[in-house]
């Protein structure tokens, strides 16, 4: 029972901010009402028993792609939005449409698919099988990883840094 | 830089203890014995050393640091050979990781060759450094990193961890070669190597992605018992070509050479002598491994075709270079060429043969390299034809060196050149493969002209303009020794080194009824961790 509730409470909240998302003007604002949908949608997956992707959706997206959103955001420096006749024409058709292949997509799904109550833990995907295959099977190339990944690292260090800094000039010496 | 060796070091502190937790897991030896790290301790090692020069590169001052830099990864590079003979004790043969890494004479080989030929480049860089003005903490980290990749894809049975490897020693040669930075020309270089050699290890994960759609396998010892088996799928075919696409563009072998010539010209001399040769060896480790240890199908006409074109295009191509590093690149794709001929032999011969070029090329173009390192001078001014003439006579050692070293690639006889081709062209006559036969003796007479070329204008011809030449310094005397000893000896006593190339043809074709042999190495190695 406190399932069914917290699942409703985070599925309107997850409504709730990609309705957000769309009416707000600035896209700083827009931007912080998908990290809400991102992290409600999180819960929802942990709520479902998919702890794995409910990680990773933090990690990925509420984490990395926001952070990116964000930065681009403030690079171009983005103002507000601007009202056009296209988009009160697009308004104006896409809300009703939206509505109609919302309900066609859940009737759809509730009455022709064969859905039947499963449990919690029945699905694969734990984070113990992952675990298993990261940590064990595949445990030398998940290590050997980290060195790609350093010498990346250095590659941009030496690549980035004006020559000046790289090859000292030989009339200082 | 600081932060990289951070989030380096958190990265391994977090794995270590998550390693620990999955041993509560039902399944039985959870945790790395000591001889699984046995089984790569010369990447270990090479890793080590790598962080120690980026760890006393900050606290040294900047002009004065090259010299000590250079001396930690040679230090390094001598260890790592140290660490391969230690590995190669037959206690520590066999599979560690659980089915990642296979210790074995074939993998020794080639740890063995990849740590010399590093400990080569390192000698040749020594002063090469302070001349080119080049700031050397991340040059010999890079170097050293490299070296760990390369190491890995030799004894890597498992192709995930083969691309990783790939990926790592692909990426340290892509910023190598970037590292003259005053250079317009070295940018565009490593730009070039960048963009094609990504596109070429995309082409390598898509045919890893759909050997495994076929197999449902990314080990190669399961994968040939799969294929044994029969499971002969047009994915098979289509995983193998993607899989020769992504390999033969890191061993230049037409028709993936295009980005060869410019990508060797604009390179720092010594790095163009490090990846024409131990990236190489490595992928060719690699292509061994998957041609006659997986027993994948339909190669037999892919090696055909491309080495018959990598020989003929790149002795044709080489003959009007006025470059000397542009010329060599193009000997280096003939010489891909040559090896692969190699690999359309009997595993019998083709393997020893194959691993026996490795070697001899590898000691033989290191040291045109090094000759034409010095000789090219500071912002590498003398790269052309003309500015060796009458080098025979200001600097007779230096010609007389590259000389031994263009004969070698020809290959005269009482060199390591001659018993290279000799191998290859005997294996492939004896796998009745005239046709491509032919065209590699054919090739072999061309690519004489051009290197004797560079002999007759160093010793026939008066210079037109007096270029400096100084004095060979200590460092790359070494490298020339080393590697002018290694050029006659594989070319008067070759035996030994062939016996030993030999020894590897049953490792590799042995464990193609593999999950037998597999699981009792590794139960062995279970049983010797207790």
């Amino acid at each position: 029972m406190l399932h069914l509730i917290l699942f409703s409470v985070f599925g309107l909240i997850c409504v709730a901010g990609a309705v957000n998302l769309l009416v707000q003007s600035h896209p700083i604002n827009s931007a912080l009402s998908l990290v809400v949908v991102m992290g409600s949608l999180a819960v929802e997956y942990l709520l479902l028993g998919a702890e794995f992707v409910a990680a990773v959706q933090v990690i990925v997206y509420a984490g990395a792609v926001m952070v990116l959103f964000v930065f681009v955001i403030m690079l171009l420096n983005a103002g507000a939005e601007e009202h056009t006749k296209g988009s009160i024409i697009a308004l104006a058709l896409g809300v009703p449409g939206m509505l109609i292949a919302a309900i066609l997509i859940a009737w759809v799904l509730v009455t022709k698919s064969g859905i039947h109550p499963l449990s919690l833990n029945a699905l694969p995907g734990h984070p113990k099988d992952i675990a298993q295959l990261l940590f064990h099977d595949f445990l030398l190339p998940f290590e050997v990883t980290s060195i790609l990944v350093l010498i990346a690292i250095m590659g941009s260090v030496v690549l980035a840094s004006r020559p000046e800094a790289i090859e000292h000039s030989k009339k200082e010496s | 830089m600081m932060a990289a060796m951070i989030t380096a070091m958190t990265a391994t502190t977090l794995k270590a203890p998550l390693a620990m937790f999955s041993a509560t897991a039902p399944l039985m030896p959870n945790i790395p014995h000591a001889a699984d790290y046995i089984r790569i301790l010369p990447e270990i090692v090479l890793s080590i050393f790598g962080m120690v020069i980026m760890f006393v590169d900050p606290l040294m001052d900047e002009r004065k640091s090259q010299k000590t830099l250079g001396g930690i990864a040679l230090l390094g590079a001598f260890a790592a050979i140290a660490a391969t003979l230690f590995q190669a004790q037959p206690q520590y043969v066999g599979l560690g990781f659980w089915n990642m890494v296979r210790v074995d004479n074939f993998s020794s080989f080639f740890h063995f060759l990849v740590a010399a030929i590093t400990a080569v480049v390192i000698l040749t860089s020594y002063e090469y450094m302070e001349v080119q003005q080049i700031r050397a903490g991340e040059y010999y980290g890079l170097i050293l990193f490299g070296a760990v990749g390369m190491s890995l894809m030799s004894s890597a049975v498992e192709l995930v961890l083969i691309f990783i490897a790939l990926e790592i020693s692909s990426i340290s040669t892509y910023v190598l070669a970037g590292f003259r930075r005053r250079a317009s020309i070295s940018s565009e270089a490593s730009v070039k190597y960048f963009l094609l050699g990504s596109f070429a290890t995309a082409f390598f994960l898509y045919g890893v992605a759909l050997m495994f759609g076929a197999t449902g396998s990314t080990s190669i010892s399961v994968i040939a018992e799969k294929l044994a088996a029969g499971n002969h799928s047009l994915l098979v075919y289509a995983g193998v070509a993607l899989m020769f696409v992504g390999l033969g563009f890191k061993v230049a072998a037409a028709p993936f050479h295009v980005w060869t010539p410019d990508v060797y010209e604009g390179a720092p001399s010594p790095v163009v002598g490090f990846m024409s040769t131990a990236p190489k060896a490595a992928v060719f480790a690699v292509l061994l491994r998957i041609i006659f240890e997986a027993h994948v199908p339909g190669t037999l006409w892919l090696i055909w075709v491309a080495a018959a074109l990598s020989m003929t295009i790149g002795n044709i191509a080489a003959l009007v270079q006025n470059n000397v590093k542009r010329l060599l690149a193009y000997s280096s794709i003939a010489h891909a060429g040559y090896l692969l001929v190699a690999f359309a032999a009997l595993p019998a011969n083709g393997i020893p043969a194959a691993m026996f070029y490795t070697a001899a090329y590898a000691a033989m173009n290191i040291g045109a390299f090094a000759v034409v390192s010095h000789f090219a001078n500071a912002g590498e001014r003398y790269v052309k034809m003309e500015d060796y003439e009458g080098l025979g006579r200001r600097s007779p050692i230096l010609a007389a060196t590259l000389t031994i070293f263009l004969l070698s690639l020809i290959g005269i006889p009482m060199t390591g050149g001659f018993f290279a081709k000799f191998y290859v062209f005997s294996a492939i006559a004896q796998a009745h493969l005239t046709g491509l036969l032919i065209i590699g003796v054919l090739n072999s007479a061309i690519g004489a002209y051009y290197y004797l070329r560079i002999i007759v204008v160093m010793y026939m011809r008066e210079a037109q303009e007096e270029v400096p030449v100084t004095p060979i310094p200590v460092g790359l005397g070494l490298a020339l020794a080393l590697s002018l000893g290694a050029t006659i000896y594989l070319g008067v006593v070759p035996n030994r080194v062939l016996i030993y190339a030999q020894t590897s043809v049953s490792e590799l074709t042995s464990s193609s009824a593999p999950i037998a042999s597999g699981s009792q190495a590794n139960s062995a190695m279970a049983s010797d961790g207790h």
